[in-house]
């Protein structure tokens, strides 16, 4: 069924995206940031977006765990639209309880990595399962300790983020969004902030998520050697559009457009 | 030069040392008004609703623009005219917890906006609701940073309840006016206020400088 709009109420089939943008515009006033947006996300897809800085390629993320408000388009999360909701037949804005209901599917990790100061590394994994998602503490207390073994952190789970390096930190703070069991991941810059030498601990921790585990995920990186090899898709923005998309060999091996080229050149030539 | 009586002070001591039990209980009852009422204007400024903050925003900048004693008058001379009747007692914690808490609502509001924006946006992240996010995230964080300022403040109010003399409470001023009457004295029970004060004043700044290094390293800051 369609709203008056032209945008489906919800999108269901057995190929249903776990993450749709669907005509999505942002603009900050006249600054046009995304442009008539189109993407889709597969469940358990890994998908990078590459770019110059002021693409919109950290705002698409941003607008996905509702961070920032979308000012056109619709976006569906696990076919059921996440920026709106049915009203009689039509799609309205979210309120926040819409918002808080269909949010609960999204996780993020960001640049500078947002963990709690005044809780350590394992209160800081334990506070949305216990306050948010209400599980007893024990079984919170079990899950955040076996993610913080994941992420090999275990060992600092008593420490306050304040003692630990930022890769470190990192790394908490993907265990931490993992506690909620988010059907997709968002990875804004999370190596962005790191010296070089703690970069590959946070990168690993992202491959072993890839291989072991089945979650949707969109990264935003300047790593093009760390998204090359991940990846399922790579998306090639510039301003406020797709430029180009494609598997990593392809759009890195053989790039058509001409900005894609001269992104990855100039790109080569800084490392 | 001076004709200090020795004998004169200690006869007058035992009053005025009861007399600065009803100013410190004065002061600290006026500034748990003032820390919670505060925090509460301060964070009615933060609703989505335009009409509640400009509202709160305007009785904070009102409360703050016209003097203490004018608003002890109010409450105790004013009120029973609108059937409130207090206490002398009643209306000056009302009036002196009020003021303070207009003060203290910009200190907590400095410490909220120093919470950096990755914080709001993290407990947003997790999910949180409204209450969720101030309670757990915002408020642990903005409080350290306001510690300072509430620390002053406690100070200050303690300072001022000699203006609810003026409506008859027996803090220490009332009690040294009463005895200055009652024997044509005034030089010594006035110094002991004096010395009093500052005996309490100057420990409590410094106790509450250990308070807040505690409190930093407790949340780990």
């Amino acid at each position: 069924m369609l709203d008056k709009t032209g945008f489906p109420l919800e999108i269901t089939g057995e190929d249903t995206p776990m993450v749709s943008f669907r005509k999505v515009n942002k603009s900050y006033g006249a600054l046009t940031v995304l442009d008539d947006l189109d993407l889709d996300v597969a469940a358990g897809e890994m998908v990078s977006i590459i770019g110059p800085s002021g693409s919109g390629k950290t705002t698409v993320l941003r607008m996905l765990m509702t961070l920032e408000r979308i000012n056109g388009g619709v976006i569906y999360v696990d076919g059921k639209p996440l920026t709106h909701m049915p009203r009689g037949g039509q799609l309205v804005s979210a309120n926040e309880r819409h918002l808080r209901s269909r949010r609960a599917d999204i996780g993020m990790c960001f640049q500078h990595f947002n963990l709690f100061p005044h809780m350590t590394a394992l209160e800081n994994c334990m506070e949305g399962p216990v306050q948010v998602l209400g599980l007893p503490k024990a079984e919170a207390r079990d899950r955040s300790e076996e993610l913080l073994e994941l992420v090999g952190m275990i060992a600092k789970k008593d420490q306050h983020p304040s003692r630990l390096s930022g890769g470190q930190q990192q790394r908490v703070a993907i265990a931490r969004a993992l506690a909620m069991r988010p059907k997709v991941m968002l990875f804004d810059e999370v190596t962005s902030a790191l010296d070089p030498e703690v970069i590959g601990e946070v990168t690993n921790v992202i491959r072993q998520l890839v291989s072991e585990h089945n979650l949707t995920m969109l990264m935003v990186t300047h790593q093009m050697g760390f998204a090359r090899d991940i990846s399922d898709r790579v998306c090639f923005f510039y301003g406020g559009r797709i430029e180009e998309q494609g598997p990593p060999t392809q759009l890195f091996g053989n790039p058509q457009r001409e900005r894609t080229q001269q992104f990855l050149s100039a790109v080569r030539e800084a490392v | 030069m001076f004709d200090w009586k020795w004998d004169f002070t200690w006869e007058i001591l035992p009053r005025l040392i009861s007399a600065t039990g009803n100013t410190l209980i004065a002061a600290g009852a006026g500034y748990v008004i003032a820390v919670v009422l505060g925090l509460m204007l301060a964070l009615a400024q933060r609703t989505p609703s335009r009409a509640v903050t400009f509202t709160v925003r305007e009785f904070v900048e009102f409360i703050r623009s016209t003097p203490l004693i004018l608003q002890i008058f109010f409450v105790f001379y004013v009120g029973p005219q609108f059937g409130i009747r207090l206490s002398p007692w009643m209306s000056g914690m009302i009036a002196i917890g009020l003021h303070y808490a207009c003060y203290l609502s910009e200190v907590y509001r400095g410490g909220i906006e120093s919470v950096p924006k990755g914080q709001w946006e993290a407990a947003i992240a997790l999910n949180m609701t409204t209450v969720q996010k101030y309670r757990r995230v915002i408020i642990p964080q903005a409080i350290p940073p306001a510690l300072a300022g509430m620390g002053n403040y406690l100070v200050g109010i303690f300072k001022d309840t000699p203006m609810l003399s003026v409506i008859g409470v027996a803090e220490l001023i009332h009690t040294a006016n009463a005895i200055g009457s009652e024997n044509y004295r005034f030089l010594e029970p006035y110094t002991m206020v004096g010395i009093i004060f500052l005996a309490i004043s100057l420990p409590a700044a410094g106790l509450i400088r250990l308070f807040e290094g505690y409190v930093r390293r407790k949340l780990g800051l």
